[in-house]
């Protein structure tokens, strides 16, 4: 089991071995590669050098944002390269970093986040409904609601719509407004954490306790002990 | 086999499952079945480091080899700088936002470099949480002392302490900075019991504490405008005349040109080393999981700690074969799920430590109570349907949307079915000694994160690495932003590298490869 990863290649043996190879086209050019193997893999086993596009290699990091389409399909798709399979028939490219414009802000020194959304990010409420946005995310996010609930300034709604969202960036491309949706996700988030979210009572009682030597005692007593009781102290603590 | 027959056994016996508790191994059982199983006792993957701060050390080989390694920098490299810094971080993970974010916040000019984007990281993948202590029935004390029983007492103390301690005052940070952990019907922090805690001290924003914590990190670092170096990989350190360290060489990955940058000191943040794929294990690590850090802080003279010890996850996927190596989050053995053998059975207490419960998985398979699936790999079941069955449904979509959608995408549907798992190259466990401000045995060079060493023992406890990252960050960031105030740029010189490459030829070492390795090798070559 452990021996079977081939750390020099891309794709494991077992992969490797399956009979079933499946044609594929990266980038416009024709490839053949084993059936189900990653998008990601199937750029190694292809031979291309990747220095850009791959991240966490988890589903996490959005760096491998990718556009395919399946065989006699006219739908261009969008998929992250290192979580979706090959099939026969797709053809596919790994999207490029797009230039979308961040706003920088301070959040403590904002007036009114609500308000201070359409002056950081103007073109947010200009959405004309065409949901472009959500049909390109391939976290199935409901983005162009998002954006709507962030316009209304129901900003704890876009941190729930937006938890999933791994910031790939595949919504920006295809808004005919010119909106970040992502963007405007992460800002609207944060705000309503830095600004609306209480903090929480327990926590900064806490920090007094261990600021004001509450715990002295305690450290006193297990920083003396040898490793022998140490050990026979930790295995008697019980949940 | 079918695959449906093979998971009517994990469903047939899940009633009978319920009823049983397994008791936690005693320190003696512990101990035989870890150096029976664990790949750490695999006496074949080790060999002694043959030069250098740790000669003579065992570690794995794939390790050894690396540190042993030539530098693609030449002896005679102009060293007129491209850039200027007080502090130059390198890596954009978790603990490299975090040290950028406290160096600048105090007035130091920062550079925060990175072989790939600002924020691909590990960091970003951790799914289980946080341990802090806040919660009312838990104490700093006790989550000292869980970690040292996690680590096999091998845990620095000094460094142990100042986590636990600084974990309160990281949650309001982070919360400052619009972080969303989740929370309690009466405000407070909700935790969540992880494996090897005697408290439940988890604080998670669902499955996406990592995303979540580096969405808001990243933004917060192009808000405050810090210097970015993209796409820049760390290939060597520079130093004065009297060995303290005084900035980096870095290589361009589209233009291969190397960058010179000068700078007061440097925070290495470059993460662990599971794309060397120790001992042929899969990985859940990012791609650029390499061990740049120890390379790099090994040449110019920094002594490593406990490279003999690495944490196999025992949660890896097994199939569908493209989520071979990734994390299934330990998340699902919190909240109760069971790992069952071929044979329907339980074999350990899930919440054991990590060492403990893939130690069990390997013995499972190993002795023949595995589960074969028709591409060859074996594993274990972790019954997800129980969680349903116990909580109740929709469990799995509220508590594990990011684990339903990574099997969804491939067909699978984990609300249904149970999936199948062996452990995964994790986690490494030692790495650069520092002190409690981060700082190496070289002066003005720090290392934050999982880079460093000594903190975790031999064994991570589940939820100390977010802790880790966010403290050692901060730490290492306040105390170079103080530091650089009262000095000035050092010389720029590759001495300790003329000096490593005599030494690599005294000693002989043949067949030198190149480090550090930056990225994996994974492109087929014709």
């Amino acid at each position: 089991m452990t021996g079977s990863f081939d750390t020099e290649k891309a794709v494991s043996r077992e992969e490797a071995l399956q009979p079933q190879m499946v044609t594929v086209e990266i980038a416009g050019k024709s490839f053949r590669v084993p059936a189900g193997i990653t998008l990601m893999k199937a750029l190694w086993y292809t031979g291309h050098e990747v220095t850009r596009g791959a991240g966490c290699l988890g589903g996490f990091c959005g760096a491998c944002a990718t556009y395919y389409r399946t065989k006699d399909d006219p739908k261009v798709k969008t998929c992250l390269g290192c979580s979706h399979a090959v099939e026969d028939g797709m053809s596919f490219s790994f999207a490029p970093a797009f230039p979308a414009r961040k706003a920088t802000y301070d959040l403590n020194e904002l007036e009114n986040p609500k308000q201070d959304l359409f002056k950081l990010y103007p073109e947010a409420p200009l959405c004309r409904n065409c949901n472009a946005c959500t049909e390109a995310c391939p976290q199935q996010i409901d983005v162009r609601e998002g954006v709507w609930k962030a316009v209304f300034g129901d900003f704890k709604a876009v941190s729930e719509t937006f938890m999933d969202c791994v910031m790939c960036g595949m919504c920006v491309p295809v808004c005919i407004a010119d909106i970040a949706p992502n963007l405007v996700g992460v800002y609207a988030s944060r705000a309503y954490g830095v600004r609306e979210m209480e903090k929480p009572p327990g926590l900064s009682d806490r920090i007094q306790a261990i600021a004001d030597g509450e715990y002295a005692d305690d450290w006193e007593r297990i920083l003396k002990m040898s490793d022998d009781e140490l050990q026979q102290t930790s295995a008697t603590i019980k949940s | 086999m079918e695959i449906q027959a093979l998971h009517d056994v994990v469903h047939n016996s899940r009633d009978a499952r319920r009823q049983q508790t397994l008791p936690k191994l005693s320190p003696a059982e512990r101990d035989t079945l870890i150096k029976k199983f664990h790949p750490d006792h695999r006496e074949a993957a080790y060999r002694p480091v043959a030069f250098g701060p740790n000669e003579g050390d065992m570690t794995v080989r794939e390790l050894a080899s690396v540190l042993e390694g030539d530098s693609v920098v030449p002896d005679d490299l102009s060293l007129t700088p491209h850039y200027e810094a007080d502090v130059l971080v390198v890596g954009g993970g978790g603990a490299g936002c975090a040290a950028a974010l406290h160096a600048h916040g105090q007035g130091a000019k920062v550079l925060l470099a990175t072989k790939l984007r600002l924020g691909d990281s590990n960091s970003v993948m951790a799914q289980g949480g946080m341990q802090i202590a806040v919660a009312p029935n838990d104490s700093p004390v006790q989550h000292f002392l869980d970690t040292l029983k996690g680590g096999h007492m091998k845990n620095d103390h000094e460094l142990l302490k100042t986590m636990v301690e600084e974990g309160p005052s990281i949650a309001k940070w982070l919360l400052e900075l619009g972080v969303l952990f989740d929370r309690d019907d009466d405000g407070n922090l909700h935790v969540k019991k992880g494996g090897g805690s005697t408290k439940a001290r988890l604080l998670t924003c669902s499955d996406y504490t990592g995303l979540e914590i580096m969405r808001v990190l990243k933004d917060e670092v192009l808000n405050r405008k810090i210097q970015l170096l993209e796409f820049a990989a760390a290939v060597e350190l520079l130093s004065d005349e009297q060995g303290a360290c005084t900035g980096a060489v870095f290589q361009d990955l589209d233009n291969k040109r190397f960058l010179v940058v000068a700078a007061k000191t440097v925070i290495l943040a470059t993460g662990g080393i599971g794309r060397l794929h120790i001992q042929g294990f899969p990985t859940s690590n990012h791609y650029g999981a390499t061990g740049d850090g120890l390379v790099l802080a090994y040449r110019i003279g920094a002594p490593l700690v406990q490279i003999d010890t690495f944490q196999y996850h025992p949660s890896g996927g097994v199939y569908p074969e493209q989520l071979v190596g990734q994390l299934v989050t330990e998340g699902i053995r919190s909240e109760g799920g069971h790992l069952v053998n071929g044979r329907g059975e339980r074999f350990v207490n899930e919440l054991d430590t990590r060492d403990v419960v893939s130690s069990s998985i390997i013995r499972e398979c190993e002795e023949g109570r595995g589960v074969r699936m028709p591409t060859g790999r074996v594993g274990v079941w972790l019954d997800t349907p129980l969680l349903e069955a116990e909580h109740g449904e929709g469990t799995l979509d509220k508590h594990f949307p990011a684990m339903v959608r990574q099997y969804a995408r491939y067909g699978v549907d984990i609300r249904k079915d149970p999936v199948l798992i062996y452990p995964t190259l994790h986690y490494q466990n030692g790495g650069v000694k520092i002190d409690v401000n981060g700082e190496t045995s070289v002066k003005n060079l720090f290392v934050a994160g999982e880079t460093s060493g000594g903190l975790h023992g031999r064994n991570r406890l589940m939820g100390n690495s977010l802790l880790d990252l966010m403290v050692f960050g901060k730490r290492s960031g306040l105390t170079v932003a103080e530091r650089v105030q009262t000095m000035s740029h050092g010389s720029l010189t590759l001495n300790h590298l003329q000096r490593f490459r005599a030494e690599a030829k005294k000693h002989r070492v043949t067949n030198q490869v190149t480090s550090p390795v930056v990225l994996p090798a994974y492109a087929e070559q014709p």
